[in-house]
């Protein structure tokens, strides 16, 4: 898909949680409502430090009716790439920065009898957006938190407003003493699980669940795998003499447009096939639907919209 | 320009449906070159491009009033011709929003829409409505949501729920459709859906939309232009009311081919909803007859060109051959050959 389109949000409070955590709200730099947070999806800001610009995304955890602001919750991680540290030293009140439209890659499943979530640490972030749903529609939902003995309290009351002490537990007592798969195996049937936090806890619900016999169309896990971006590589164009760079966050499409070419596009999803161009030399990562697997093999073409160099450059017939 | 509607306009009996001059200039002409195949032509449904039909998220022009009135109608006959399963429940009120929101923001002398925590109060002017309602709450409303906004828009619309990589019709709105039937594709997935379209399949085009549907996101609507032709400017081509409009296609003759014969357009778009994650598919229904089309220089002669060629298994696939020819030789004498401009724009700024 094409990059969405950007919202430009002032950072309205920070209200610290506990040791490491911050909960920031963001409401619309310009006034008006913004577009409605979809249950179980993140936003990616853009900070910049000086020069220096930050891609992180974090999981939006403010209900779907509320449009005046955005609720995030960031860990300060202590070897982050920098974007959780400015966050929670550098960012003040007031300050603006750039947000994406949410993405949504974790959602609820409409026809789940019951929902059953499952949070390691900082993955209760997109449980909770999920939390409000069930709870103001009534569905039925049990809820496993996952945390480090000191942190408990933190969580526990994060949970709070949202249901019964047996309906929602918090577990501060290590994994060991969780018993997941007895949990899963007592699920009645029309269960769906979803599961966000260390990939070890993802990866151990999910072959613990299929081990049960769970099918795969019924456990979910949070990935914030957007498939648009990865390493920046240079592109040169043949016919017109000119090389572009392609940044992280960035299509080759965009990166070709914004150089003033007019490529070929339609659907700007690797699926309509019109941004096939020549691949001259180089190596491509294909993240197309259109290109046969042959035609992947040979290397002998692009689709610009979605696929990327897998070195630090291609030469195009474009 | 404001909007002139023609209240009273009919889309059955005595056809009284025509399209003014600025009717025709923004009709969304399907066919960017002289050949047509199947492909996945789907393009972001931004503002903007070579039809105002494009302008807005959903398109409202000199047929609303009349149009509703229509999709009334066969509601009051038929009211099967809207369901929505019971697991679709936050989707309908994702649509109702998405619709709400869409028409005020861009159409605010027709309609406006204001909020007060879950209060909200609708005002739809052509239709003279006034509604106030609380968000989420079915019974706040005289029906449900769904159908209580859609019968409000114009053109068909479906609700997809995505599960499994599979998209599955789990509710809709059909009442202006081309030869199919909400109440028979209910539930179906993607690919059950799409069942019948000759050499769609060989080419993988479905295949490719699907998977590029299941990636679509919120905020990024897509669109398409679909075709076929009618006779009469006639909405309702279900295959529940064949008797009604089939006998249609032997009534045509050389004298009234270029008046009967309508290009039927589809201005597909397909939304994200939020809550629900569910599609919205709108399917919004233009008609054009061949002699309204035939104003426009470009678009008789690319429309002639379209149809001389046109493969066999489309012809048949769309209904075509009983009148194709009559509409050819209808066309034939104002094609010059010359080769025309790419794409669907008119290339006039008036008739
Ligand atoms: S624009 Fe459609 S495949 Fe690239």
């Amino acid at each position: 898909m094409t990059a969405a389109p950007t919202l430009s949000v002032r950072i309205r409070e920070i209200e610290p949680l506990g040791a490491s955590l911050k909960r920031f709200a963001l409401e619309p730099a310009h006034g008006g409502e913004l577009p409605t947070p979809a249950p179980g999806a993140h936003i990616l800001l853009t900070l910049r430090d000086g020069g220096r610009v930050m891609k992180n995304a974090y999981s939006l955890v403010s209900p779907a009716a509320a449009r005046d602001r955005y609720e995030i919750i960031v860990r300060r991680v202590a070897q982050s790439r920098g974007g959780s540290a400015f966050l929670h030293q550098q960012a003040r009140e007031g300050d603006v920065i750039d947000i994406g439209y949410p993405v949504n890659l974790f959602p609820l499943q409409a026809k789940a009898r019951k929902h059953l979530l499952i949070g390691g640490g900082i993955g209760i972030t997109p449980l909770l957006s999920h939390l409000h749903l069930l709870k103001a529609r009534g569905l039925k939902f049990e809820m496993h938190q996952l945390c480090a003995p000191e942190e408990a309290g933190v969580f526990e009351a994060l949970l709070a407003p949202y249901g019964e002490a047996g309906e929602i537990l918090v577990h501060g007592t290590g994994r060991a003493r969780f018993d997941l798969a007895g949990i899963l195996a007592r699920q009645p049937l029309g269960t769906h699980v979803y599961t966000c936090g260390p990939r070890t806890l993802m990866e151990a619900v999910a072959t613990t669940a299929s081990a049960l016999g769970w099918p795969a169309g019924k456990i979910h896990k949070e990935s914030f795998g957007e498939n648009s971006g990865g390493l920046p590589f240079k592109a040169m164009l043949a016919r017109s003499g000119i090389e572009v760079e392609v940044g992280e966050t960035q299509s080759l499409l965009e990166a070709v447009e914004a150089a003033g070419i007019d490529a070929p596009c339609l659907c700007r999803g690797g699926a309509c096939g019109e941004c096939k161009v020549s691949v001259l030399e180089g190596e491509v990562e294909h993240r197309d639907d259109f290109l046969s697997a042959e035609e992947k093999a040979s290397q002998g073409a692009i689709m610009l919209c979605v696929s990327r160099a897998r070195g630090a450059r291609l030469v195009l017939d474009l | 320009m404001t909007l002139q509607f023609k209240p009273d306009e009919t889309f059955r009996k005595d056809f009284t449906y025509r399209n003014s001059d600025a009717g025709i200039l923004r009709f969304p002409f399907p066919f960017p070159e002289d050949e047509y195949m199947y492909s996945v032509n789907i393009e972001p449904h931004v503002r903007g491009g070579p039809t105002a039909a494009f302008q807005a998220a959903f398109d409202v022009d000199e047929h609303y009033v009349a149009e509703c009135r229509e999709r009334a109608l066969v509601l009051a006959e038929d009211p099967k011709r809207c369901q929505v399963l019971p697991h679709m429940e936050l989707a309908q009120w994702d649509t109702l929003e998405l619709i709400m929101e869409s028409l005020a923001a861009d159409y605010p002398d027709l309609f406006s829409l204001s909020k007060d925590g879950d209060l909200w109060t609708w005002v739809n002017k052509p239709l003279s409505i006034q509604q106030t309602f609380t968000f989420g709450k079915a019974d706040t409303l005289p029906c449900p949501p769904f159908e209580y906004i859609t019968r409000q828009a114009q053109g068909d619309f479906t609700l997809q729920d995505q599960r499994e990589d599979n998209l599955y019709v789990d509710g809709g709105m059909v009442t202006t459709q081309a030869d199919w039937s909400l109440e028979f594709d209910i539930g179906m997935s993607f690919h059950e859906w799409h069942g019948p379209v000759p050499l769609a399949h060989e080419k993988g085009v479905f295949d490719r939309a699907l998977k590029y549907l299941l990636r679509l996101q919120y905020g990024q609507p897509v669109r398409r232009l679909n075709w076929t032709m009618t006779i009469n400017p006639r909405l309702d081509t279900s295959p529940e009311n064949y008797p009604v409009w089939g006998p249609d296609r032997t009534t045509i003759t050389p004298e009234n081919v270029a008046e009967k014969v309508h290009l039927r357009v589809e201005l597909q778009t397909l939304f994200r909803l939020p809550r629900s994650n569910a599609i919205l598919f709108g399917i919004r229904c233009y008609l054009a007859s061949v002699a309204e089309l035939s104003r426009v220089p470009k678009w008789r002669k690319r429309l002639h060109r379209v149809l001389r060629d046109l493969h066999p298994a489309i012809q048949e696939y769309k209904g075509l051959p009983r009148y194709r020819q009559m509409v050819i030789d209808t066309l034939a004498p104002f094609d010059d050959g010359a080769p025309l401009s790419k794409g669907i724009q008119s290339d006039l700024t008036a008739l």
